[in-house]
């Protein structure tokens, strides 16, 4: 599994004054977020508070109303970037397209197809998409399947899988269109608890080999263990942001710190 | 009554040669023509578009209703007063379908809503556009779903074709109708259509459920 390049400092994704409003609803209003390469951000925050709109508009399953999202080997440096796309303007669905190359997401309750295989589900994607040959695809799928201790399910129908077995599924499936960010959206939360251990494990090496990652989470000890950054958001905004010991272990603003407590008083 | 064995035997040929030579392949075309016209009212209905999406409500709406029989008889017996003059059988197959388009679009639109957003957003996630989308996950998923309603509007449509005997089309009932009144034995030949008709629907709806079990196989029971 590549890439396994230590962190740098360059930044991967760099969004800036993300808006957006559903109806009289505003969801997002004005949200900044850089993420550098092989860096782990956690966004974590109260239901409502935008976290996962702000993930879904960097895979193009939103759409902002307003701001911009670059994507480059430096988004942050004005020759740096391969796409930009302002949302105040135009933005076609080639942009979109464009912008969902760049990422991969992990959703809450899996999403995979139903009719087709494991080995479909993950090789779907680069041989219908990518156009990758499929006798590559598929041994690159069964890699990764057998990474997370599935390739024996490659003929498995996804209702035959355990939860737990469904998302490391979905997580093979975003890996293997080597997409330069995963985006991870409650990856646990429709697990059973005695599940949510295997796919948090996954999820950590993938870390620890170097994958640049979004997560929106409610594990914070997971977050303090993975993370590098911890993003707490709270009405459309960003309340803090910094390390993850920082925020989770010594909050300074007194949203975080209710949050932080109430989090834990459940756990 | 006296049953006419005799003549059972000799209308049997002719009733069962209008099945396969009329009826059968009546129902065949119209409903190949009928569901790929549905599959494109039901995604105007589903389009954003708001003409295009009123367009085809007003459709249906106009298929669903009228009687099926006075759609047939505008386009064979009144198209001809615009200029229009079809044979039989295509005046048959372009009625049948737009009757089969207007009553499967609802249905092919229902299925295609019931599968759940996430196979859509999933779909876009690993890069396919809306068509790669709608054909690779959302169909095939949506087909499940539609299979048992759209047996019904096939199983009714073989026995709708009978109403095609009423612009001349040589099919099964015309065929009864033609051997009774000769004949003048009425019970005898519409008993004996009778029969093949659910003969063929009985052979049909062994075929769904098959269908149903094959398209069944990748969903828990």
């Amino acid at each position: 599994m590549s890439p396994t390049d230590p962190v740098d400092a360059s930044l991967v994704l760099s969004a800036r004054g993300l808006t957006k409003s559903f109806g009289s609803n505003t969801v997002l209003r004005g949200i900044d977020l850089d993420v550098r390469r092989g860096q782990v951000v956690a966004l974590i925050g109260p239901s409502g508070s935008g976290k996962t709109t702000v993930l879904r508009s960097l895979n193009g399953l939103e759409v902002p109303d307003g701001g911009t999202v670059a994507f480059g080997a430096s988004a942050g440096s004005p020759g740096g970037k391969d796409l930009e796309l302002d949302f105040g303007g135009a933005v076609g669905k080639r942009d979109i397209a464009a912008l969902r190359d760049r990422s991969a997401m992990v959703f809450q309750h899996y999403n995979l197809f139903p009719h087709m295989t494991v080995l479909k589900n993950v090789t779907e994607g680069p041989v219908q998409v990518q156009k990758r040959p499929k006798a590559e695809a598929e041994a690159d799928a069964l890699r990764l399947l057998s990474r997370v201790g599935l390739a024996e399910k490659r003929d498995a129908y996804p209702f035959q899988l355990s939860g737990g077995q469904q998302q490391r599924v979905g997580i093979v499936r975003a890996l293997a269109l080597k997409p330069q960010l995963l985006l991870f959206d409650e990856p646990t939360s429709a697990l059973d608890p005695e599940l949510v251990g295997e796919v948090l494990s996954v999820i950590k090496e993938l870390a620890e080999e170097g994958w640049t990652m979004v997560i929106v989470t409610h594990e914070l000890g997971f977050a303090r263990h993975v993370a590098d950054e911890v993003v707490f958001m709270d009405g459309g905004v960003v309340v803090e942001r910094g390390p993850a010991a920082e925020v989770l272990g010594a909050p300074q603003q007194e949203r975080t710190k209710q949050f932080v407590k109430r989090i834990q008083h459940e756990v | 009554m006296t049953f006419n064995w005799d003549l059972v035997w000799s209308s049997f040929g002719p009733i069962v040669g209008g099945a396969l030579t009329g009826t059968i392949p009546l129902t065949l075309a119209s409903f190949a023509f009928g569901l790929l016209l549905a599959l494109l009212v039901a995604l105007l209905r589903l389009s954003p578009n708001r003409v295009l999406s009123a367009i085809a409500r007003f459709y249906v709406s106009v298929i669903r209703g009228t009687p099926l029989l006075v759609q047939l008889f505008v386009i064979f017996y009144g198209l001809p007063s615009l200029g229009v003059k079809l044979e039989p059988w295509p005046s048959a197959i372009i009625a049948f379908s737009l009757n089969v388009g207007g009553y499967a679009a609802e249905i092919i639109r229902a299925a295609i809503l019931s599968v759940p957003k996430g196979q859509w957003e999933a779909g876009h996630t690993i890069g396919m556009s809306g068509t790669q989308t709608l054909l690779r996950i959302i169909l095939p998923q949506a087909a499940r779903v539609s299979v048992p309603p759209l047996s019904n509007t096939f199983i009714s449509l073989v026995k709708d074709t009978s109403l095609a005997s009423l612009i001349l089309v040589t099919e099964l009932f015309r065929n009864a109708q033609q051997i009774a009144a000769f004949s003048q034995e009425f019970m005898v030949l519409y008993l004996e259509a009778a029969l093949v008709y659910w003969v063929v629907c009985l052979a049909l709806s062994t075929a769904q459920s098959a269908l149903e079990r094959r398209l069944d196989r990748y969903v828990a029971h």
